[in-house]
């Protein structure tokens, strides 16, 4: 790189301050109509002529601080399904989408599997996995008993791979085919092109579009309360039963998009950075 | 290396046939290339030199023919197909680096991963390769941050890092603007003077007269000519051969 040690011109230093202006100027805008906008919001609904009734059914102050400790608490166990049932699809999806991918006839039956699993569970509605899974599975008597959430956790990584598994087979046919002959010609095997060079690359790719997995499962996480599990939902539920309110249910529902919402910024920033460091150049 | 060592061509080809579908790309190739040798591929589009290039990479399955590298049947199917390929580099028009990972890691790769040599050994042969081509201060920038003649010199420094016993180069300057190609061709004189065995499909045919030992001429699957470069350039026996040229000669 030259050093930047011209001086700037007359032309550039007008161009900068005419920049600036305009800058100030838009997020003053901004600010002034974001601002209207709210209030012309915020008037029409507290005057419509029930609010006064909503309020008093779904936004009671007293009654979100009475269902608080509990809903918290539903709420860690959502956490810890989420958590398990995020690396079980991680790993059972790429394995499927690996398998997707392999080439030769010795693979057929393995790949047919693969392809029958995807059809299965990508059709089949995830309260009927929950239930089949909840209710049935332990009732084989193979496995020691398992707590319902552990059952929960299962079905929502049977479901979710399925789709999961979709993205990342997207992103591994979206990874230019040169980039495989590159990493064969240096004699890298199959499995070790995938891992080193394909996988990497396609996962950049979908992102996205797991990020919108992930978000999809978080919320799908709540319907493990169906097999008696007392989670945020289940939580939210029992208070509102208890309260004859529905405030619960509106705290459970702002608890889940708070826990959405800094693991969808983190992936933004993760791929902008990700981005930017590996290309030169505006993105335009 | 032992291989290397044995006396013998390095790349023996005998009777190479491939097709596509019905299309027959090579119907009958003959080739040796010796050691220390620069064999220059000329010929039109499609005339099959790229196709060659990927059948003695086994990129490409053959459809008759034998290939021997030095001495070893690489086209029987019991034959170990990466460590052939791990034997021979290639280097390709579009660079094809790993845009994920660092210049450094992309020239290290084959080593440490194939030839399993520790890592800090691998970096320091792999520094001192891009000290020479001059790239050093770029072992860890990102590929995509470089310019396309960069990016070729990496590419090319990538297929000789684990030395190789045979380099194929497969039109490496078509897809660059001529002054990066002076970059690229002259780290391809440099790789000569070491005594690269180099085989290579080109349509820089100056250079090709400029730096090969033996110019072969493919025409429509065949080899319609070969000879050393004055013999090709200077004296074509082949009426298609001087047609070609003729097309070229006027261009240079």
């Amino acid at each position: 790189m030259r050093p930047a040690n011209h001086p700037i011109s007359d032309v550039e230093i007008g161009r900068r301050v005419y920049r600036r202006t305009q800058n100030t100027r838009s997020v003053l805008v901004s600010l002034v109509s974001t601002i209207v906008f709210a209030g012309v919001i915020w008037l029409t609904v507290i005057n419509t002529p029930g609010w006064d009734q909503v309020q008093r059914s779904f936004f009671n102050l007293d009654t979100a601080i009475q269902a608080w400790p509990r809903v918290i608490a539903g709420l860690w166990i959502n956490i810890q399904v989420l958590f398990f049932a995020s690396i079980g699809v991680l790993v059972l999806s790429v394995i499927i989408a690996s398998i997707r991918t392999l080439r030769g006839p010795v693979w057929f039956p393995l790949r047919a599997l693969a392809a029958a699993y995807t059809d299965l569970f990508r059709g089949l509605p995830l309260i009927i996995v929950l239930f089949l899974v909840g209710f049935g599975l332990p009732g084989l008597e193979l496995f020691p008993r398992n707590s319902a959430q552990f059952w929960g956790t299962i079905a929502l990584i049977l479901t979710y791979s399925a789709y999961v598994s979709e993205v990342f087979r997207a992103g591994i046919e979206a990874v230019h085919p040169s980039q495989r002959l590159a990493a064969r010609s240096l004699g890298l095997s199959h499995g070790q092109t995938m891992r080193i060079v394909v996988l990497p690359q396609a996962v950049r790719k979908v992102t996205p579009a797991l990020m919108n997995d992930f978000v999809a499962m978080q919320k799908d996480v709540g319907l493990i309360s169906v097999l008696g599990v007392v989670d945020a939902v289940r939580a939210a539920q029992i208070e509102t039963a208890s309260a004859f309110n529905f405030t619960p249910y509106v705290l459970a529902g702002l608890l889940f998009v708070l826990l959405a919402l800094p693991m969808i910024r983190l992936t933004d920033w993760y791929t902008a950075r990700l981005r930017a460091r590996e290309q030169m150049g505006s993105l335009v | 290396m032992k291989a290397a060592a044995s006396p013998g061509p390095v790349l023996r080809i005998e009777g190479l046939v491939k097709r596509f579908d019905d299309t027959e790309v090579l119907s009958g190739v003959d080739l040796t290339v010796n050691e220390h040798e620069v064999v220059a591929l000329i010929g039109a589009s499609g005339s099959g030199k790229s196709t060659l290039l990927r059948c003695i990479n086994l990129l490409e399955q053959v459809d008759d023919g034998r290939i021997w590298l030095h001495g070893d049947d690489i086209s029987d199917p019991r034959v170990k197909v990466d460590s052939v390929r791990a034997r021979i580099g290639i280097v390709f028009q579009q660079f094809n680096l790993f845009p994920h990972i660092r210049v450094l890691d992309n020239v290290t790769l084959a080593a440490r991963r194939v030839m399993k040599t520790p890592r800090a050994e691998a970096e320091a042969a792999a520094l001192v390769l891009l000290e020479r081509v001059g790239l050093a201060d770029k072992a860890h920038e990102f590929p995509d941050r470089l310019s396309g003649g960069q990016q070729q010199r990496v590419a090319i420094v990538r297929a000789v890092a684990t030395n190789p016993e045979l380099l194929l180069l497969d039109e490496i300057t078509s897809a660059l603007d001529p002054q990066l190609v002076t970059e690229v061709l002259d780290l391809v004189h440099e790789l000569k003077s070491v005594g690269t065995t180099i085989v290579m499909a080109t349509h820089e045919m100056a250079f090709a007269r400029d730096i090969a030992d033996r110019v072969v001429f493919l025409d429509a699957g065949r080899i319609a000519e070969e000879g050393t470069a004055a013999q090709v350039f200077g004296d074509p026996k082949n009426e298609r051969t001087r047609a070609f040229l003729t097309r070229y000669l006027d261009r240079l």
